[in-house]
């Protein structure tokens, strides 16, 4: 075994431009369920909107990314407010289920051959992020000896985790401001908001719209980083990643969605190597796993992990268990 | 806490050890003791790409050895992928390997060598409307593959009636294109087998639901656990299917029950959260679901019984025997449910539990083995689902989490937290889906269900059959 | 759920006393020099006739034919009731007679079947909860409310309105908001310090007790500034030392003219302080009057206050 290697793929895994995005992702869905308490189980659906909007018009119309940038985030506004009129009147059981449903909604339409004219249906949409790549102000790769990046990743990691770093910046103004006060008040009881003449719909609204933004951003990078999409790569599998991702570093936690990124992607980076590298080698027999099990025995770890840290540790590594004793619901 | 992590790793490894005597069996060629066709068709599958892989390239990477193979992509004239259709390789008449579509409507067959090959599949496993574009053109005869080639074969497809000259071919017995009365008959004829077998499986879920609150996520896996130990018994195994359908129930009914004892109730002891347990639901349903992966593989496959049958034509709609007997099963299950909840003690027991958890409790009912029977009950239930649909579609590891979304519909629909509503929504979610494919893509059928439940959420969240939503 | 109800059965025996001995006082006191608002209150309702429905000169609350029913049960069935300005009403009742129920319907937290009301000559039927409490109707909940994982001071401080840093927008721009935040700070801290919280001040509030925890809903409602509170069972689990004292604040608010309507089963406290007793029994208003006419009244003898020994031996009737 090659543990040089196997912990080189780790910290890139750790830091690369996957980990930058998700955290970013990861940080909307904070602000959906760490701070109000939504249940919202269909983040990847803001995601899927995101890239599409983004991958969209550059194809078919030929407009600028950043316009296509600009329509993703609209798009997931304009899902934000469909998707919270009818749920976030809701319980909040409710609202996981009708959040999961809808993200899986519109995977089955953006792969629909009704789509197929703008999002290429089940084929996808490629090469589209050329004038992101332009702006690369990065000439060669990053190289550390045992670890390099190449200036394209390098680029995206930048950023990504700019955004990333962004968004945590603005949702610790917003937490500590009387706007997060409330917020946070409809997280512990929606009733006693009420009580005390606080839209608690409007909040929830704000909350879902503005998470949701911070998805489709992390969707329209996930497009920019492949430059290829489909809509088979977003499935709910995604969304319970974020969460694992969100509990790991604690739930409402500002940075707690940055570290849970890179400590999630560090141990799933790997376990991955550490796997292939022992089937490899022949250490683990080919008759118990082979390499193509690689990917089915990582989601399952995602799975035991999360049942797991919810079990044992669902404050995560930042979180407060104090704090978190008092959640009596 | 030791002693609780002991009891859940213990559930687990029933799955694991289980999937380990599995993993060994088809790699180890022809099963002992086994018919000698069935282990031809389940060795000769090779590891298709992973349909979901979503988030890195690195996956699709195929470690095996070149050898020569027949595959393709099955669209309908919409260009929609068909997915579940059996295509069946044959040499000199003898098969030698068979595979059904995915959901992309790919297919890939290995074959033994180069040669000369024949390759088709049932023109009555076609959706509606849909026929070979020339009239015997479910068969393609004479397909050279040269050594270590992947030949791909093209199967031409044409709506009904937009096909050059097929009088009466490929779409049936009915000598007349079929009407719309009897599409929509045949389709709700589908939609209610669909349905019932989406009903006794969400009667778990449930069931669950009213007695213990938590949102049993992993209750698909129960479904997709049932079919593939049915397969492992019957078309990997010695058991006839029926018998395999036996074991699936008693196994998933078990696992239900192990994983109350070893995870769920000693969360409830401790007064965990909801949304935690719904959390640690989601990430149970992770871990069985790919470790079914792991043992399973990827492919859909199907059972050797009961398959190619044909179909009754019963004027108005065709059924095979073994839809006929799946429906009438399921409702007799359902049937069987009711009564158990009406008539028995532990059924009223359950119902008491379900209606006010407290007061069942100071009126002597003991709730916690009423939540026990519920898990068994709810477990072998979707098990039982879960061979049905694997007989009716695929097996695969993806078709429990598939079905959950629709059980999640059909039990909003029916409202949450009544088994008879349950059932009725399951019912109501079979036909929209089915129906729906009258006038839309078929591979949309299950978003109109989606979108169903979120509508029903919109205008009358506490469904068909719930109560009005208590306040305050 | 119900450890909050609970607890004033658990109060021990000497406790209890303690609470009669300075209810009593408070009694007395306000018989010899009632204050400025009391005797305001006993003039506007002089001419009142006490019997179920009637009108008032001055009513803030105007409720129509409100009733609301859970599956078989009748739990409001209100013909008419006014709430007169500046008044402290209690509605007392039985346990299930409709007294949280009827609060949360005219405070807009469950919907009646039927039923029109007015608050403060506005139309308010069927208006959201958060716009009612917002024009000045403010509740408290009988299953007390508390914000668990916000601190005491952050539970008190969300009740100011009006603020500008609560809107999405302005909120990231500290410099908008930061002298208004300053204020409400300070009148947190002020209310805080009336109900003896300021040690708790940077708890969570989760950690508590039940009987803080009423105090805690009575400052978070206060601090909304409404002109009518309405308190379902402010007293219950605060102990006898804290009872007096809060007596005194709700007497105080009513002074400074805001009304208060609430719901308590201590009859002592009742007779003790209110203007005006509305009885409720089995979801209908039984009767009216100041506490002198309730306690004369043979329906609410009958109906629940002739399980009261006290009360007996006090009027001697029965
Ligand atoms: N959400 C609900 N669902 C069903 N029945 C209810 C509900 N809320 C109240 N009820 C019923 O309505 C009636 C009135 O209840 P309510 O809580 O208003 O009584 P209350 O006067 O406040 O009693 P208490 O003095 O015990 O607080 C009771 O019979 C109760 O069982
Ligand atoms: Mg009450």
């Amino acid at each position: 075994m090659d543990l040089l290697a196997i912990l080189s793929n780790s910290v890139r895994g750790a830091f690369g431009p996957e980990a930058a995005i998700y955290a970013l992702a990861a940080i909307g869905l904070n602000i959906h369920f760490g701070y109000t308490g939504l249940l919202n189980f269909g983040q990847v659906g803001f995601m899927l909107v995101g890239a599409y909007g983004t991958a969209v018009p550059v194809v078919a119309w030929g407009w600028p990314l950043w316009a296509g940038v600009l329509v993703g985030v609209l798009c997931a506004v304009l899902l934000a407010l469909l998707l919270g009129f009818p749920t976030l009147r809701l319980r909040g059981d409710y609202l996981a289920i009708a959040t999961i449903a809808a993200a899986e909604v519109l995977r089955y339409l953006y792969r629909s051959s009704w789509a197929e004219p703008l999002t290429g249906g089940v084929f996808g949409l490629k090469q589209f992020a050329g004038g992101f790549y332009a702006f690369n102000p990065y000439s060669g790769p990053l190289d550390l000896g045992w670890l390099t990046f190449s200036p394209r990743a390098l680029w995206v990691m930048t950023v990504g985790w700019g955004a990333a770093f962004l968004a945590a910046g603005l949702v610790a103004l917003l937490i500590h401001s009387p706007w997060g006060r409330v917020l946070r008040s409809v997280r512990e009881d929606e009733q006693a908001a009420r009580s005390l003449g606080k839209n608690v719909f409007a909040y929830k609204m704000q909350s879902l719209v503005l998470g949701g933004v911070m998805g489709a951003l992390a969707g329209a990078l996930i497009g920019i980083n492949s430059q290829a999409l489909n809509p088979d790569s977003f499935m709910p599998i995604i969304t319970f990643y974020l969460w694992t991702i969100m509990i790991l570093g604690g739930a409402s936690r500002v940075l707690a969605p940055i570290v849970g990124s890179v400590v999630f992607w560090f141990l799933l980076t790997f376990l991955d190597s550490a796997l292939r590298q022992a089937i490899g080698t022949g250490l683990v027999p080919a008759s118990v796993l082979v390499a193509s099990d690689i990917g089915a025995v990582r989601f399952a770890a995602v799975g035991l992990g999360l049942m797991l840290l919810m079990m044992f540790r669902p404050a995560g590594l930042m979180g407060d268990q104090k704090e978190l004793r008092l959640d009596v619901r | 806490m030791l002693a609780r992590l002991v009891g859940l790793l213990a559930a687990l490894t029933i799955a694991l050890s289980w999937g380990a005597v599995a993993v060994a069996a088809p790699g180890a060629g022809p099963v002992t003791g086994a018919g000698d066709t069935a282990p031809v068709t389940t060795a000769s599958m090779l590891p298709l790409q992973q349909t979901e892989a979503p988030d890195d390239a690195e996956e699709t990477q195929q470690p095996e050895e070149p050898a020569e193979l027949l595959r393709g992509t099955l669209r309908g004239p919409d260009r929609q992928p068909l997915s579940g259709l059996t295509i069946t390789v044959t040499r000199d008449g003898e098969e030698v390997g068979s595979t059904v579509t995915d959901d992309q409507g790919q297919w890939e067959v290995g074959l033994p060598g180069p040669g000369t090959y024949a390759v088709g599949y049932d023109p009555a496993e076609l959706p509606e409307g849909v026929v070979p574009r020339e009239e015997g053109g479910e068969q393609l005869q004479g397909v050279v593959v040269r050594p270590g080639a992947a030949q791909g074969v093209i199967f031409q497809l044409a709506g009904d009636g937009e096909g050059e000259g097929v009088p009466g071919g490929g779409s049936g017995a009915g000598a007349a294109g079929p009407t719309l009365l009897s599409k929509v008959a045949q389709l709700l004829v589908e939609g209610i087998k669909f349905g019932a077998i989406i009903a006794i499986t969400s009667v778990g879920l449930s069931l669950v639901f009213g007695t213990t609150r938590l949102i049993n996520f992993a209750h698909g896996e129960f479904v997709t656990i049932g079919a593939v130990v049915a397969f492992f018994a019957s078309t990997g195994g010695p058991l006839p299917l029926v018998l395999g359908a036996v074991v699936a129930i008693a196994f998933a009914a078990a696992l239900a029950g192990g994983l109350e004892l070893s995870v769920w109730r000693p969360m409830r002891r401790r007064s965990t959260g909801l949304i935690q347990m719904f959390i640690v639901a989601i990430g149970l349903s992770l871990v069985l679901r790919h470790l079914v992966l792991v043992v399973f593989g990827s492919r859909r496959r199907q059972y050797d019984e009961f398959t190619l049958q044909p179909a009754w034509d019963l004027g108005l709609v065709r059924i095979t025997p073994r839809d006929l007997v799946i429906t009438v099963l399921a409702f007799l299950v359902m049937v069987l449910v009711a009564v158990m909840l009406q008539r028995t003690r532990t059924g009223k027991a359950m119902r008491a539990v379900n209606d006010n958890q407290d007061l069942a409790r100071a009126s002597g009912i003991d709730v916690e083995r009423v939540v026990m029977v519920v898990w068994l009950v709810g477990g072998g239930l979707a098990g039982l689902g879960g061979v049905l649909y694997g007989l009716t579609q695929a097996i695969y590891p993806e078709m429990g989490f598939t079905l959950l979304l629709l059980m999640f519909a059909g039990v909003i629909l029916g409202g949450i937290g009544s088994a008879y509503g349950a059932m009725i929504g399951s019912l109501a979610i079979g036909v929209i889906s089915q129906l729906s494919t009258l006038w839309f893509p078929a591979s949309l059928q299950f978003m109109w269900a989606l979108l169903a439940m979120i509508l029903v959420l919109l205008f009358r969240p506490q469904g068909i059959l719930g109560r009005r939503e208590r306040i305050g | 759920m119900s450890a909050d109800q609970a607890t004033p059965r658990e109060e021990p025996e000497d406790l209890v006393h303690q609470r009669a001995e300075l209810v009593e006082e408070e009694a007395r006191l306000q018989h010899e020099a009632p204050s400025e608002g009391a005797s305001r209150a006993a003039r506007a309702l002089a001419d009142v006739a006490a019997e179920p429905g009637v009108p008032k000169p001055d009513p803030i609350l105007v409720v129509e034919d409100l009733t609301r029913s859970f599956g078989g049960v009748k739990a409001v069935q209100v013909d008419h009731v006014e709430v007169q300005r500046g008044t402290i009403t209690a509605v007392i009742g039985p346990n299930g007679a409709g007294k949280s129920t009827f609060f949360n319907l005219v405070t807009g937290f469950d919907r009646p079947d039927s039923g029109r009301w007015r608050f403060d000559g506005a139309d308010i039927t069927g208006r959201p909860a958060y716009r009612i409490a917002g024009s000045g109707m403010v509740r408290t909940f009988q299953l007390t409310k508390a914000l668990m994982r916000l601190t005491t001071l952050e539970n008190v401080m969300l009740g100011a309105t009006g603020q500008r840093g609560e809107r999405l927008l302005t909120a990231p721009l500290r410099f908008l908001w930061r002298g208004q935040e300053d204020q409400v700070r300070q009148r947190a801290d002020a209310l805080l310090e009336r109900f003896r919280l300021t040690h708790m001040r940077d708890e969570f509030a989760g950690t508590m007790s039940g009987g803080q925890r009423k105090l805690l809903e009575m400052a978070r409602a206060l601090m909304v500034r409404p002109s009518l509170v309405m308190l379902d069972e402010p007293m219950a689990g605060v102990n006898p030392a804290l009872t007096q004292s809060l007596l005194g604040h709700i007497q105080g608010l009513r002074d400074e003219g805001t009304t208060v309507v609430l719901v308590e089963h201590d009859m002592d406290v009742i007779m003790a302080i209110s203007d005006w007793i509305v009885v409720m029994a089995e979801g209908r208003v039984i009767a009216e009057g100041r506490p002198d006419d309730i306690r004369r009244n043979k329906a609410v003898i009958d109906a629940y206050l002739g399980t009261r020994r006290e009360l007996k031996e006090d009027d001697g009737e029965h």
